[in-house]
């Protein structure tokens, strides 16, 4: 009885606690929940209520001019400019920037963690710990000359020139993968190459599937990365063709008229630009959270 | 030193096993070289030849269409004598110095909290949320929030004040309000390293303090933070070099105003480059931020001794 009360009993910081987490949690939610509220509301109408809890006027009509799909007359009659924005365009450029970029840098992190980590040869601590340098240099240092790099190549406006220089290596990708091949009992390759299969054999048949799990959590870190880049497409493109969705929302942001602005049209685009991100949340949000306290520890 | 002692104490054992391995050592290195040539290759091109060539261009006056010309310390002068830069550092610092110490101050408090109260993933997980959309999404909501007259904020603020609040418009609340913006954003990634560094700390040491008769608050200053200390410097250092770096925001929300009260370096580069595109000028601006970064990372590994942990 004694110990029962001890361990159950709601102490004033127990509860004071628990207020302090419930108002981080909402205020780290609400915001996402205010893009949601505004999104299903009237434009037009947001000026009559603007602090309403609840959509005001009720209407998907910002989710359509946000998706291109309502009519001029449409969109104006709801708050809207009109303008044609190409949301679904710019969601497919979004997934081929990141789905590209992603596969190939956790590939090519791969290969290279496993030579770093598996095989032995000569030089290896001291070529690994030249690329590590990489770390150290901020991204805007590289980023002027990478874009008069890819101007030479005649490769703005394109998605090779978005992609490459982000395509091949990741310090942070080989580092993150090697670690976990070092770790790696060698008895399973032993007994393989003993069987005659090759180091390369060894790696696409033993070492990438016992590394799935590790590879799944950077390839979700590289893709939410790329997807969210902003400064790099930034600089590189300037057509719709290949814009990402990220970029063209700060670009419809600022070229809407400030005394008028489609705020339920912007928040429905937005929600559209986010929302890739939290599906994989809902999805993958334990491995996330654990994969982010593991790198921290590292 | 270990494996070698190691190996020939199996040598005897298995003969075959250790010759075959011998003949494997030598031939890896075709094969390795074949298996980071893409990683090199992106690494050359695309680090180590840009790195060498902003030093290059930041000694250059350099406009993109025609070559770079070799102007020698004309850019650091220049540099020296530009009151916008040092007007934008300081906003930089002002904004660095407000994202980290709100920013830790926070996630250390969520991150002890969660501790002591549950485990729940589903809890660590929604307050990452905000980490894992894009700087842009998270600007343009909270402009939307912070709008002097439909945003939701200045909607409160009216009527408990009665008047609104220019959050961006207003010089003296520019960087508060994009440095609020930034801690938002990370706070929940932060905490979830200072909670994973929590989990590591073993739950005896608190044991032995609760015996001593240390009060909660005591434990957290004299166990929980010298504890933390490696974990707690290595989100110091993330957070300023990610905060030194902060572009996005602020090209979404204030572009820079007003009147430069939020023109942070990196915005201030990105103008020069390309809207004035003196991309000498802006390679010599981001040379002194690099250099800028890499004294304040070894100055705070210095000053905390981050490679040591007092648990081992």
């Amino acid at each position: 009885m004694a110990t029962r009360s001890v361990t159950s009993r709601p102490s004033v910081g127990r509860i004071l606690a628990w207020a302090y987490l419930a108002v981080i949690i909402l205020v780290t939610l609400f915001p996402f929940y205010w893009i949601l509220r505004t999104a299903l509301s009237n434009n037009y109408a947001l000026h009559t209520n603007p602090s309403s809890l609840l959509p005001v006027d009720f209407t998907w009509g910002a989710f359509k001019r946000a998706l291109g799909l309502a009519t001029v007359a449409e969109a104006q009659a709801e708050g809207g400019s009109g303008a044609s924005v190409n949301t679904a365009l710019y969601l497919r450029n979004s997934i081929v920037y990141a789905g590209v970029q992603t596969a190939l840098v956790v590939f090519c992190s791969a290969t290279a963690a496993y030579a770093f980590s598996r095989l032995r040869w000569r030089g290896r601590e001291l070529v690994f710990s030249i690329l590590l340098c990489a770390l150290m240099v901020p991204a805007i240092f590289t980023l002027i000359p990478n874009f008069v790099t890819v101007k030479n190549l005649g490769l703005t406006n394109s998605f090779a020139g978005m992609i490459l220089p982000g395509a091949f290596f990741s310090a942070f990708n080989i580092f993150f993968l090697r670690q976990f091949m070092l770790g790696l009992s060698s008895e399973v390759e032993e007994a393989a190459t003993i069987d005659g299969a090759g180091p390369l054999r060894v790696f696409f048949r033993i070492v990438l599937p016992m590394c799935s799990a590790p590879i799944a959590t950077l390839c979700l870190l590289t893709f939410i990365n790329t997807w969210n880049d902003y400064f790099w497409p930034l600089m590189v493109t300037s057509d719709d063709s290949v814009r990402p969705l990220t970029l063209a929302l700060a670009v419809f942001k600022q070229s809407s008229p400030n005394t008028a602005v489609d705020w339920a049209g912007l928040m429905a685009a937005t929600l559209i630009a986010a929302a890739p991100m939290l599906l994989l949340f809902v999805v993958f949000g334990k491995r996330i959270v654990n994969s982010i306290g593991f790198t921290g520890i590292k | 030193m270990v494996t070698a002692t190691q190996e020939t104490t199996t040598l005897p054992v298995a003969p075959v096993a250790t010759a075959r391995r011998r003949r494997i050592r030598r031939g890896h290195l075709p094969l390795a070289l074949l298996m980071i040539t893409p990683a090199v290759i992106g690494f050359l091109v695309f680090f180590a030849y840009p790195t060498v060539q902003g030093v290059y261009y930041s000694f250059t006056d350099f406009h993109v269409l025609s070559a770079p010309n070799w102007v020698g310390l004309d850019n650091f002068r220049e540099l020296l004598a530009d009151d916008v830069f040092w007007r934008s550092l300081w906003v930089t610092v002002y904004f660095v110095l407000l994202s980290v110490f709100f920013g830790i101050v926070i996630s250390l408090i969520t991150a002890v909290i969660m501790h002591r109260l549950t485990r729940s993933t589903v809890i660590r997980g929604l307050i990452l949320l905000p980490f894992l959309i894009s700087g842009v999404v998270a600007a343009m909501t909270w402009s939307w929030m912070m709008d002097p007259g439909l945003g939701i904020i200045n909607s409160l603020l009216v009527e408990l004040t009665g008047h609104p609040l220019l959050f961006f418009g207003d010089s003296s609340l520019a960087v508060p309000s994009l440095a609020a913006i930034s801690v938002w954003k990370s706070m929940g990634y932060n905490a979830i390293l200072i909670f994973a560094g929590l989990q590591t700390i073993p739950g005896t040491i608190y044991e032995a303090g609760r015996v001593d008769g240390a009060t909660e608050f005591q434990m957290f200053r004299r166990l929980t933070v010298p504890l933390l200390r490696n974990i707690l410097v290595m989100v110091v250092i993330l957070t300023v070099i990610g905060s030194f770096q902060v572009f996005d925001i602020v090209q979404v929300t204030t572009k820079g105003g007003p009147q430069n009260a939020s023109l942070v370096l990196q915005m201030y580069i990105y103008n020069k480059a390309f809207t004035q595109f003196d991309f000498g000028y802006a390679a010599t601006m981001s040379l002194a931020l690099f250099a800028m970064l890499i004294a304040i990372t070894f100055t705070q590994l210095k000053m905390t001794r981050a490679g040591e942990s007092d648990l081992n």
